[in-house]
């Protein structure tokens, strides 16, 4: 309550803004089935899991199928390239943010998965990227590996020829 | 078996970037005394109040129904707070309707707001999460990448999205109400604007409003009440429905929703539409970003697969000369108090078959579509008013 | 043909045919919230024998700052399987009045059945400063009010009008815990004595650390089904014969702490004192507002409250309310009881509350 500002923008002398600055600190628990693919970023790997019911491959998993409402539970190892099925070049800066604009935020399927992630995709020139582009994941070194997706530096383009639209459409 | 619900009182702020003039309470109070006037009844004349709004991290208020109970006139009265996300504006309107609907209450005031200015929306939606990479920018970011994979779908030329936020600025000219108000606005303005999230031009995306909506919803009985008390015919409720799906999995058709395509069946199976170009008179539906035009377009049954784009570049959902204006209220474009924006779509269906929308009033319109959309666009409340009482 | 109760208000027949709870826990630190909620959704299913396809309404109550972030309830979707695509609500309250919303869609009769499910995790962060945001951002937030001294005010406010004794709030406590012992959910269960309870010092005067409810996180869920449908899922449905629930004034000065009008309005609409009431269920968190409650509803002593232990043995916010209707109805459900009282509260210092009257055939 100290560091309470009034703002006084009215001829009249009222008050029109009262600002009250906010901290509140969370502990977020990841869950059985998260902790799973953080340990998986700790090894510089991307560790997915598979629905029993449906076999569909979720990276990262927030512990249940979204389709069949049950526990994901076998792990499957996904491999460290993937495709581009969409992206956008983020040019708005907003308070919080840690990446110097512009960027590329590319949604990410990644090979042997069965939903796509957003990443961030650098090595690439703006004009370059493009749907259906190749991918590979650039880890951090490996004493810096920690159990979060802060492990993977970025993605960038293999020089693969691209995806077939065909083979990515129905993750759009 | 459900009781007829009529919409007979309709009020809305001035909707601004900041209004330094009111605090939230008389901001809510501004739209509510509005609602109330106009359906001729005072706050005793009130059952029960509905309240809703978009995440409370939008103003840093924790449940700030709770501290608007007095000025909302709700104090000895049920009082609810809805939150769907985006959608959530609708889906309050669709919670006070089943109020009335169900037979609970003869009044229900439902109300909407946001004060964005009072925090950081941007940040609310990109509070940093520690279980995914931080590259989420607001809600463009989110939206554009499926915007291109419309555009890719679909084939359609660039420059359509532009059309949308050229036609809804030109619209909201003649809504006192709307915030944004742009007398010069062109295609070449457009494309001049920043590309805040490729391929979003910041003039095609929504603004970031202080606002609020309400309405007073009634039965039949308080329907006549209002009729004869105050002259102005009331909105009927002729169809209304919520749809939900998971924000992401494998295979969803993120462009064009199953969610949407449901609630939009039902809707207009309840209001017995089978072509609703044909036969709804106008439509005000959930465009925050121009190219959701031509994807709602489709996803709403207004033109087949693919060529939503079509009707938009052929000026069909035009106020000036269309024969299916869209938002001719100036949309989610022109203004944009997120927890409202919703229930501003519905109640400017409402105000076009009552034939009170002014300026911005399509000629003799009968049946309207009011329509909202929230989370990874994968939550939709939708409702269909007439000016005839239904069947 | 079989019996269903009249309901009160002319409501058509709807009853709870199934609840399911998860064990209360300080800190579950191994579940996110789709996987606290998961076996809870799991179980009522398997409970009132049903799948999510049956379901017509699905409605949640959660909050987003106990989360964290914006949109708690849309990754708790995750739990259910929303496909095909369902009619979904959610209310940033009580799941108790995610449950009032469902049984308001279900009386149109185009709908038969509903899931209703609540969920809160209270160990991610500090309930002081998160339910200060809760106060008048102008006049109370600023300065800061904790919430057990929040509650002292109340507690002393009813020692102050003669409605109760430290002794009382002991006794309440004693009894809350000792009858969780007899709860598998319930977080805290022991058997003390009021006397030793008593000694104890104060933490916040005039409230002891027993009078405070313990921080719990945990998850529930409901099938609401109307009319002879119920008895699909249930051989004795808990027909909801009366509901209400109202809000007061936030502002603290302006109304009596002591009682509950509000409390007391929803409670003589629901129609709780138009017969014997064998089980009431409230969502008192402090010792001394269960007197509050209970005087507001005009409950006999001869009433059972909260014969689970009720918020004093375990205490998850945003579920909490709809425990206290599962408990009620798990009562009529197993035959133990034929008309029950549920209660639950939002808002400040029971600023707002809902009452629900339960009964068997």
């Amino acid at each position: 309550m100290s560091d309470q500002t009034y703002v006084t923008s009215d001829p009249r002398g009222s008050i029109t803004q009262l600002a009250t600055p906010s901290r509140l600190e969370y502990f977020f628990t990841a869950g059985t089935s998260l902790s799973k693919n953080l340990r998986g970023y700790q090894r510089g790997q991307f560790i997915g899991q598979r629905c029993p019911v449906c076999s569909k491959v979720y990276v990262p998993s927030r512990g249940s199928c979204p389709v069949d409402g049950v526990a994901l539970t076998e792990e499957v190892e996904l491999k460290n390239t993937g495709t581009v099925t969409t992206f956008c070049v983020v040019n708005v800066p907003f308070a919080g943010q840690s990446i110097k604009i512009p960027y590329i935020a590319g949604q990410i399927l990644l090979d042997g998965a069965n939903l796509s992630f957003m990443g961030l995709i650098q090595e690439c020139e703006l004009e370059e990227v493009r749907m259906g582009m190749r991918v590979e994941a650039v880890w951090v070194d490996k004493e810096d590996l920690v159990p979060s997706l802060a492990s993977v530096k970025y993605f960038r383009p293999t020089g693969e020829p691209d995806a077939a639209y065909e083979t990515y459409q129905e993750y759009l | 078996m459900a009781n007829r619900v009529a919409v007979i009182g309709i009020g809305q702020t001035h909707h601004r970037s900041k209004r330094e003039d009111v605090s939230i309470a008389g901001l809510v109070r501004e739209a509510a005394q509005r609602a109330l006037d106009d359906a001729g009844c005072t706050w005793a004349d009130i059952d029960a109040v509905v309240v809703g709004k978009a995440p409370d991290m939008f103003e840093g208020i924790m449940m700030p129904e709770h501290y608007l109970a007095a000025a909302l006139g709700a104090v000895g009265k049920p009082m609810f707070r809805v939150h769907t996300a985006g959608s959530v504006g609708g889906s309050t309107a669709l919670v006070a309707a089943h109020l009335v609907a169900a037979g609970l209450h003869q009044r229900v005031l439902t109300v909407a707001f946001e004060k964005q200015s009072d925090s950081d929306a941007m940040w609310a939606l990109s509070v940093p999460q520690p279980f995914s990479a931080p590259l989420l920018a607001g809600a463009g970011g989110y939206f554009a990448p499926i915007i291109r994979a419309y555009m890719r779908r679909s084939g359609a030329p660039n420059d359509v999205g532009m059309r949308v936020a050229v036609k809804d600025r030109l619209q909201a000219l003649k809504n006192p109400y709307a915030h944004l108000h742009l007398p010069d606005i062109s295609m070449k303005m457009v494309e001049e604007s920043v590309l805040l999230w490729d391929p979003l031009h910041y003039l095609e995306s929504c603004p970031s409003s202080d606002g609020a909506a309400a309405m007073v919803l009634g039965s039949e009985q308080a329907a006549t009440v209002a009729e004869s008390a105050t002259g102005r015919r009331p909105a009927w409720v002729h169809g209304m429905a919520m749809r939900s799906e998971p924000t992401m999995f494998a295979g969803r058709d993120q462009v064009n929703p199953q969610a949407g395509r449901d609630c939009a069946k039902d809707v207009y199976a309840q209001a017995g539409i089978t072509n609703p170009r044909a036969e709804l008179d106008c439509a005000e539906v959930y465009v925050p970003f121009s190219w959701y035009e031509p994807m709602w377009l489709e996803n709403l049954g207004f033109a087949a697969q693919g060529e939503g784009w079509k009707l938009t570049e052929s000026g069909a959902t035009a106020l000036d000369g269309g024969d299916i204006p869209w938002n001719c209220s100036g949309g989610v474009l022109s203004s944009n108090p997120i927890g409202a924006s919703g229930m501003l779509r519905f109640l400017e269906a409402a105000l076009q078959v009552r034939g009170m929308a002014g300026e911005h009033q399509v000629e003799g319109a009968r049946k309207a579509l009011g329509h909202a959309y929230g989370g990874g666009a994968q939550f939709f409340a939708m409702w269909i008013v007439g000016s005839e009482r239904p069947n | 043909m079989s019996k269903i109760p009249a309901t009160r208000q002319g409501h058509r027949p709807v009853a709870i045919v199934g609840f399911s709870q998860n064990h209360s826990v300080r800190s579950d630190s191994t579940s996110n919230e789709v996987e606290m909620l998961l076996p809870v959704i799991h179980d009522v299913f398997d409970r009132a024998g049903l799948t999510k396809d049956e379901i017509g309404f699905i409605c949640s109550g959660s909050t987003d700052y106990l989360i964290g972030g914006p949109f708690s309830f849309v990754t708790a979707l995750d739990a259910i399987g929303v496909w095909p695509p369902k009619s979904e609500s959610h209310v940033e309250m009580d799941g108790a009045w995610a449950l009032y919303e469902a049984f308001v869609r279900l009386q149109e009769g185009d709908l038969d059945t509903a899931l209703v499910y609540g969920f809160g995790k209270s160990s991610l962060g500090d309930l002081d400063e998160i339910f200060n945001l809760q106060l008048d951002p102008y006049t109370m937030a600023p300065l800061h009010p904790d919430l057990v001294s929040l509650a002292a005010l109340q507690a002393r406010a009813v020692i102050d009008q003669g409605l109760g004794t430290e002794e009382d709030f002991a006794r309440i406590a004693a009894r809350s815990r000792r009858d969780a012992m007899n709860n598998p959910f319930a977080q805290i269960k022991r058997d003390d004595d009021v006397a030793t309870l008593m000694s104890e010092p104060y933490l916040v005067s005039p409230l002891r650390r027993h009078c405070l409810p313990p921080i719990s996180d945990g998850a529930s869920a409901i099938i609401l089904a109307a009319g002879e449908k119920a008895f699909d899922y249930a051989e004795h449905p808990a027909w909801i014969t009366g509901i209400d629930h109202r809000i007061e004034t936030h502002a603290f000065g302006a109304r009596n702490l002591a009682v509950s009008t509000s409390t007391a309005k929803a409670g003589a609409i629901a129609g709780v004192g138009e017969g014997h009431v064998d089980v009431a269920e409230l969502l008192t968190p402090f010792a001394h507002q269960e007197l509050i409650v209970k005087a507001a509803l005009g409950l006999a002593d001869s009433v059972s409250i909260n014969p689970s232990g009720g918020p004093l043995s375990a205490n998850p916010l945003m579920s909490g309310g709809l425990n206290r209707l599962g408990e009620a109805a798990q009562a009529i459900l197993d035959g133990r009881a034929t008309r029950t009282v549920a209660h639950a509260t939002g808002g400040p210092l029971l600023q707002q509350n809902l009452v629900c009257v339960l009964e068997g055939a």
